[in-house]
């Protein structure tokens, strides 16, 4: 786990660049600060489970094994892109990968994601939906009908709140009525009520396996309130002034990716062998950051594929 | 042959495709013990049993999404949302999830599902019970839109919609639910996209769209008598759209009256004109003119709401006064 959050962290930081020397257009949202959540939880997950990931789902998606120059390409809008340009960075999606998809309009995964777990419950396949939100997203009608149904048909689906403290611009505890938007809910519809560490990916990967191991045998959905914080803005040119110095300092103290290492070298993992992981994974991201580059410009014969399932976009004979 | 209410054609053909395909799963409001509050899906659950029948919660976005989500996994479910104006509580699920997914990530999802709605007036319900939203739907690039006029249309449009691969936006003129009419026994499969050509005349094409239907073909009987001969074609399918037959026809007759139960401003016969107007503008003798709701709420009062809805009377007056001047 800790090259997967090396990882996620290098491959952010290399998108930011990108992004300040205009390969990646448009905006995209970071998860600098929040790694040990994707990749803790995608570390408890099965091949054939679900993830359903929001406009910050860079993280969630690499995580779950897909590799990094679709990725890059797809922010570049290049046709090696894994959606050949034709979602960008808030929208990224690998079926093979389990990764099914990332959504823009807050909550509305949750219903989906609910959706899936029914289709594996009605099928008798084991499989296990997760669903990831941040903090701000519990206010909107979708949260709380999706974790209704769930709870009434008792749906292996697990409902994944990073809690970063932060709506867009504003704290989400100066909009909400209780002090854990996710966990103070829970009650209300007759889930536990858990709160974790969301900076220490092992106690993320615990608190998720047990959840899914849950949800599999039938005992159906869990939801999972983990606090972290971003270190960067919302969005791409978010500087994220509008937070205290001091709580950024605080949180960048908690920062997961040296907490872990640390921890690997307490256990006995040698400071060379960690290094080796850290040289593999930026030579991946160099590598990854040319190919993507190397992606062709997505053209007309993209324009109106793929609207309908027989390829085409033709609304009219 | 049997006897059949639109209604009992909606628990057949759901039946129909339930028997056929395992992976056919009904959602929704009221849909399983009660049978559906227009009685749409009577007998289904008792057929095909609570796992497969299922009643939610009054959550319209949880209905969609799960239906969405369902899909792009292998189900094929029909969802049930009571009235169509309630799409509006749940529009994010249909206009941004369900129909851009599938574009959005080349291709990689399918969402093989069908959104069953109780739609427009005729039940003195009010404005926020009543409205005709096919516009609504139609307007959305990689949804659907289907909407029967009569019972066996229903049977076999609904198979030809749960089979489709896409979303298919499948609206039931609550104005309609009583009517009756005979069906062929066994299976009914029909094809989405063909519009159907029900009275053949050489004067004008007056095209309509679900409880419009049978007043189009009254009206044409009626103008029939006063010498106006009039071809009628049900669209049965805004999107895709059989713009083949219906240019065909209007080309034909030169002259097009369109029928609408939707308010008037970006109707679906406004879509339909500019085809028109694009295409075969020579080949019309005279102006194209559009019979619609006006663009009100509608209201609540039977005297104003048939005054609101296209009216049998007002079709036979508007095509005279057209023909005539
Ligand atoms: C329905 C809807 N409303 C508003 C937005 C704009 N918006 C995008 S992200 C965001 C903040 C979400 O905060 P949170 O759920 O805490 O997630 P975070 O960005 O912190 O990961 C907002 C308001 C949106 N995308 N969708
Ligand atoms: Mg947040």
């Amino acid at each position: 786990m800790y090259r997967s959050q090396f990882a996620l962290r290098q491959f952010e930081k290399r998108a930011y660049d990108l992004f300040l020397e205009n390969y990646v257009k448009g905006t995209s949202h970071l998860s600098i600060g929040q790694e040990a959540i994707a990749a803790g939880v995608a570390a408890a997950m099965r091949p054939t489970d679900w993830t359903f990931a929001t406009y910050r789902g860079h993280a969630h998606t690499l995580a779950r094994g897909v590799p990094m120059t679709p990725v890059f390409a797809e922010l570049m809008g290049r046709t090696n892109g894994l959606m050949a340009g034709k979602g960008g960075s808030m929208h990224l999606t690998s079926v093979e990968h389990g990764v099914m998809g990332s959504y823009a309009i807050i909550g509305a995964h949750l219903p989906i994601a609910c959706g899936a777990a029914w289709s594996a419950q009605y099928r008798g396949t084991d499989q296990v939906a997760v669903a990831f939100f941040g903090d701000g997203s519990t206010n909107i009608g979708a949260f709380h009908e999706a974790l209704n149904l769930a709870a009434v048909w008792k749906l292996p689906v697990i409902f994944f709140c990073e809690n970063n403290l932060w709506m867009e611009y504003t704290r989400t505890s100066e909009v909400t009525a209780v002090a854990n938007p996710a966990a103070d809910r829970a009650s209300a519809y007759g889930l536990a009520s858990i709160i974790i560490d969301g900076n220490d990916a092992d106690e993320v990967y615990e608190v998720t396996a047990e959840a899914i191991e849950r949800a599999r045998a039938g005992d159906g959905p869990s939801m999972i309130e983990a606090k972290t914080y971003r270190h960067g803005g919302h969005s791409r040119a978010d500087p994220g002034k509008y937070r205290p110095d001091e709580e950024l300092a605080e949180w960048l103290a908690k920062d997961p990716i040296p907490r872990y290492r640390t921890r690997l070298l307490e256990a006995g993992v040698s400071e060379d062998e960690l290094r080796a992981i850290e040289v593999e994974v930026d030579a991946e991201v160099d590598r990854a950051t040319e190919e993507a580059k190397l992606g062709g410009v997505p053209g007309e014969d993209l324009l109106l594929k793929d609207v309908w399932a027989d390829g085409g976009g033709a609304w009219r004979n | 042959m049997a006897q059949l209410t639109f209604r009992e054609a909606i628990a057949r053909g759901i039946a129909q495709e339930m028997r056929r395909d395992e992976s056919v799963v009904l959602l929704g409001e009221d849909v399983g013990a009660a049978g559906g509050v227009f009685k749409g899906t009577v007998g289904l659950l008792e057929e095909f049993g609570g796992v497969r029948v299922r009643d939610t919660p009054i959550s319209e976005q949880a209905i969609l999404g799960a239906a969405m989500g369902a899909s792009m996994t292998g189900l094929r479910p029909i969802a049930e949302i009571m009235f169509s104006d309630f799409f509006a509580v749940c529009w994010d699920i249909v206009a941004n999830e369900i129909a851009k997914s599938r574009y959005m990530t080349n291709g990689q999802m399918s969402f093989p599902l069908v959104i069953r709605s109780g739609n427009g007036g005729g039940l003195r319900f009010g404005a926020q019970h009543s409205q005709s939203v096919e516009n609504w739907a139609m307007m959305i690039p990689g949804l659907k839109v289907v909407v029967p006029s009569n019972a066996r249309d229903v049977i076999g449009l609904m198979a030809a919609a749960v089979r489709d691969p896409d979303p298919v936006i499948f609206l039931e003129a609550k104005a309609l639910y009583a009517s009756k009419m005979d069906v062929p026994d066994g299976e009914i499969v029909d094809t989405l996209g063909s519009a159907k050509v029900l009275r053949q005349g050489a004067n004008a094409t007056v095209v309509a769209l679900g409880a419009m239907v049978p007043r189009a073909l009254e009206a044409a009987e009626e103008l029939s008598a006063n010498g106006i001969d009039c071809t009628v074609v049900d669209v049965r399918s805004l999107v895709p759209l059989d713009t083949m037959t219906l240019l065909r026809e209007v080309s034909a007759t030169g002259r097009l009256f369109t029928v609408e139960e939707n308010p008037r401003l970006c109707g679906w016969g406004a879509e339909l004109v500019s085809i028109i107007a694009d295409e075969i503008f020579y080949d019309l003798d005279g102006p194209i003119v559009r019979i619609t709701t006006p663009h009100i709420p509608l209201p609540a009062a039977d005297s104003l709401e048939d005054l609101a809805i296209p009216s049998v009377e007002r079709i036979v007056t508007t095509i005279h006064k057209a023909m005539n001047s």
